[in-house]
């Protein structure tokens, strides 16, 4: 049986907690909020990006296409780019992630497929280092960036580009947490090379063809590499967004359960007091008994 | 009055304008254009310039910083890499 005191600290360290908790969480949702508006700010770039390929992907024909488009023709060499938290404390964020990664990972790997693994993310590398650590060919570390700018994911975007050319990857997958809302971020896979072209985004022309400055070839090959950019950037975002709410979410079950734990505590502490108090008046009443 | 373009100017970090306008000049990779309403298919990259854009008596100058321009018939399209009004 604990004694009251060390009850008593006890209260006192969880109550310390608490309020440690309680401050993360109205931080989370503060940035939550800010990293919220530069997500939804970022969408129609990307979107509107989206469907100036679709449009060229549709107009360029089978050999002249750039290979960022159309691939390597072959798909035995895979990369997996896994963008992940750079800070815990945030629930199942980073595991829910990198969980899906594995399991690409692992079914790659049984179909006798060659991998190499891209970290974007601190927490991401201890995780698929126990298991893949040979295969990680190079970890970013965005801890130090404080927003999130065109120029944070173009190094990353260089990296994979960089990988592509030089032959060593077929085809690049991106795994991230799309932002749904608050309550829900779902793991996401995303192919960047070859670029997926959605068919419906395709604009009608109404019988007239495109004219390009400089060729279309030209254009193509500035922006495929900057697609890519953008779609990393895009995700980063997403991922941002979604590690603040998923920590908002973990620091409100962490403050809520402390919350249990101190009333539970202080009954505890109060039914010990009392006991103790009866125990002491039963002493004295019955040695003024004896007297 | 003819018919309107609808004019849409996207940065990587938010939409800068977007809206139905009279008329667009923008600096294209190789040399300037401007933009009406039913302009044909185009496509180009930008370099760095101004943006004008003409509605009525007013104009509204933007900086941008290479990106692209796309024409169809839903309109003008721009995806600069920056984007300032000037």
């Amino acid at each position: 049986m604990a004694s009251l005191k060390d009850m008593r600290v006890r209260i006192s360290s969880v109550k310390a907690t608490q309020k440690i908790t309680k401050a993360m969480q109205m931080v989370a949702a503060a940035k939550l909020r800010r990293s919220q508006d530069a997500a939804q700010n970022a969408r129609p770039y990307a979107t509107r990006m989206a469907a100036v390929i679709a449009n060229l992907a549709a107009g360029v024909s089978g050999d002249s296409a750039p290979k960022l488009l159309t691939g390597a023709g072959r798909s035995q060499r895979h990369l997996i780019v896994v963008a992940a938290a750079d800070r815990g404390l945030a629930g199942g964020f980073t595991t829910s992630i990198v969980r899906v990664a594995r399991d690409r990972i692992a079914a790659l790997l049984a179909e006798g497929k060659d991998v190499k693994i891209v970290t974007i993310g601190k927490k991401a590398v201890p995780p698929l280092r126990r298991l893949y650590g040979d295969r990680i060919v190079e970890s970013f570390d965005l801890s130090a960036e404080r927003t999130l700018t065109l120029s944070v994911a173009q190094p990353i975007a260089d990296r994979i580009i960089q990988l592509y050319d030089a032959g060593d990857v077929d085809v690049v997958t991106l795994y991230f947490s799309r932002f749904k809302s608050v309550v829900s971020q779902t793991p996401t896979a995303l192919q960047l090379i070859p670029a997926q072209v959605e068919g419906g985004a395709v604009t009608d022309l109404q019988g007239a063809t495109y004219e390009y400055e400089p060729s279309e070839e030209g254009i193509l090959e500035t922006l495929l590499p900057r697609n890519i950019t953008v779609q990393v950037l895009s995700a980063l975002l997403e991922n941002m967004a979604g590690f603040y709410a998923s920590q908002m979410t973990a620091m409100d079950n962490a403050t809520r359960n402390a919350g249990d734990m101190i009333k539970g505590l202080t009954v505890q502490y109060n039914r010990t007091r009392q006991a103790q108090i009866t125990k002491e008046l039963i002493e004295i009443i019955s040695g003024a008994e004896a007297l | 009055m003819a018919e309107k373009l609808h004019f849409s100017l996207v940065a990587p970090e938010r939409a800068v304008f977007s809206g139905e306008v009279d008329r667009v000049d923008a600096p294209g990779a190789e040399g300037d254009f401007g933009v009406l309403a039913g302009h044909a298919p185009f496509m180009t990259a930008l370099r760095e310039g101004v943006v004008v854009v003409h509605d009525g008596a007013t104009t509204r100058t933007f900086e941008i910083h290479g990106g692209f321009a796309d024409v169809n018939a839903q309109g003008l399209t721009i995806l600069a890499e920056h984007a300032v009004e000037a």
